[in-house]
């Protein structure tokens, strides 16, 4: 029997929910077919999102690519379709990739290993230097910062996950929260161990009595725990959360069946969300809003 | 013996690429590291070493803690028998500060950066008051006894002392028989 997903109108961090939820119910073996005809937009962590997702299954699923021109073309540019092809058997209209897309920051990008982050923080630097000076108002020496976020957001696919994922890196304009204003957007998923199971394979992890996703999440993200011993560890998601709290950002971050966000004034996210329906590894969003004079630094 | 150790040629070396200038991941910092432990040696003697950050793009916090905590840690937080090992960092930028800085706190630690012109030196991260205005007076006042410090800080002889012998176990000052200079505070330090 094949099972049918379907992708909504919009697709971003909180819509991939529910396609999260239609998934819960899918055995992984099972035949899957992901339909996106009716998806008009979708965000870097909604697309990257849809790789992880079908990493997961045990049979090659399928997926069927938007029937709007305007939106299928602008996947190809993110470089989605090309990763796709691999993990999905592709249906529908599917256009080939033509010329660069001036609000891709960087196009959606495997990571796997090492050599990946050097490649992805390589490529970001000149054109986030532009993007954040010009477009967002942003000194440009938090361009170095941006770039560190990226490579340690990237580090914990390397490091934890045990398998590759996808980053990938966009601007656009929030119409709904910031009234406008532009922001830029690193969204980093796979579909790994996740941090709960990396944090539990720490030698001699004593489990507390509430011990599940969002605790894992707490610790991680909140505390900077790692599972390694080596107390230096853990160290770049604290960078990660500072580097957000300086440019009154924000970050998020999902694994299993939690996600928990730091939450900046502009933004009416929930802190910590538990018991969603699962999904394995772990994706991450991290957003930077354009600074509007007299906000913080 | 003094050292100069360009970071920027390590990573190339390391990485047998030209490619990359950035001092990014866990794995390219060890790797540095591990090649700078190998252009120190073994040598018993005391060694300044110019760490130079001149020609590096940037460094985020894994490669922090690889190349400077972990690098401090086994050279000068923790005893080596006799093997005294100083360092002094060049080039150090606000950008490269960033992740250094928060590398030092985690761990406790404390460097000397040498100023951005070269015409001075300073300590950065984990240092209380008493200790960064111990240091800054020996680095005035060049070879330096105890005596001299406690004078000039308005403290107790033996405290001083004490105050001293902590900044030379950070390898924050060299003694000298039993005279105190600071690193960086030589003039052929910064040549």
């Amino acid at each position: 029997m094949t099972s049918v997903i379907t992708v909504p109108p919009s697709l971003d961090d909180h819509t991939f929910e529910q396609v999260v939820e239609q998934l819960a119910s899918v055995p992984a073996e099972a035949k899957l077919v992901v339909d996106a005809r009716h998806t008009r937009w979708a965000s870097p962590y909604g697309l990257t999102a849809l790789l992880a997702l079908g990493q997961t299954r045990e049979t090659r699923p399928s997926f069927t690519a938007p029937d709007m021109e305007d939106t299928a073309s602008y996947w190809a540019r993110t470089g989605f379709f090309k990763h796709a092809d691999e993990i999905y058997e592709l249906h529908g209209a599917v256009p080939k990739a033509r010329g660069g897309e001036s609000s891709v920051l960087l196009e959606i990008t495997p990571v796997v290993k090492s050599e990946d982050v050097h490649e992805v923080v390589g490529r970001i630097q000149q054109k986030a230097q532009q993007i954040l000076s010009k477009e967002l108002n942003i000194d440009a020496k938090a361009t170095v910062g941006f770039a560190m976020t990226l490579s340690e957001v990237c580090q914990n696919i390397v490091e934890h996950a045990g398998r590759g994922g996808w980053v990938g890196v966009q601007t656009y304009t929030w119409r709904k929260r910031l009234a406008n204003r532009r922001v830029v957007v690193i969204a980093v998923c796979d579909a790994g161990l996740g941090f709960r199971q990396s944090l539990e394979s720490a030698p001699g992890k004593v489990r507390s009595d509430r011990w599940d996703d969002a605790a894992a999440l707490e610790e991680a993200v909140i505390r900077g725990v790692s599972r390694f011993r080596d107390p230096g560890r853990g160290q770049g998601l604290a960078g990660v959360r500072r580097y957000v709290g300086r440019w009154d950002g924000k970050v998020s971050v999902r694994s299993g069946t939690a996600k928990i966000a730091i939450v900046p004034s502009w933004d009416d996210d929930v802190p910590l969300l538990e018991k969603l329906a699962p999904f394995p590894g772990a994706q991450v969003q991290v957003t930077i809003p354009e600074r509007v004079s007299g906000g913080p630094r | 013996m003094m050292m100069h150790i360009d970071v920027s040629s390590v990573l190339r070396q390391t990485l047998s690429c030209e490619l990359y200038s950035n001092l990014v991941t866990r794995p390219t910092g060890a790797a540095v590291r591990t090649q700078i432990e190998a252009l120190l040696g073994d040598s018993r003697e005391r060694t300044l070493t110019v760490i130079d950050f001149s020609h590096v793009g940037m460094i985020d916090f894994s490669c922090a803690d690889e190349v400077v905590a972990k690098l401090l840690l086994r050279y000068v937080a923790e005893e080596r028998g006799n093997r005294e090992a100083y360092f002094l960092f060049r080039g150090v930028t606000e950008d490269h500060w960033d992740a250094i800085e928060a590398v030092l706190e985690r761990h406790g630690l404390a460097l000397v950066l040498e100023s951005a012109d070269g015409s001075g030196a300073h300590v950065g991260g984990i240092v209380n008051d008493r200790e960064r205005v111990a240091w800054n007076t020996v680095y005035e006042l060049g070879r330096a006894a105890p005596a001299d410090v406690a004078s000039a800080i308005g403290s107790p002889p033996s405290d001083c002392e004490r105050l001293l012998e902590t900044l030379h176990r950070r390898r924050l000052l060299m003694r000298l028989e039993d005279d105190y200079i600071a690193v960086g505070g030589l003039a052929d330090a910064r040549a």
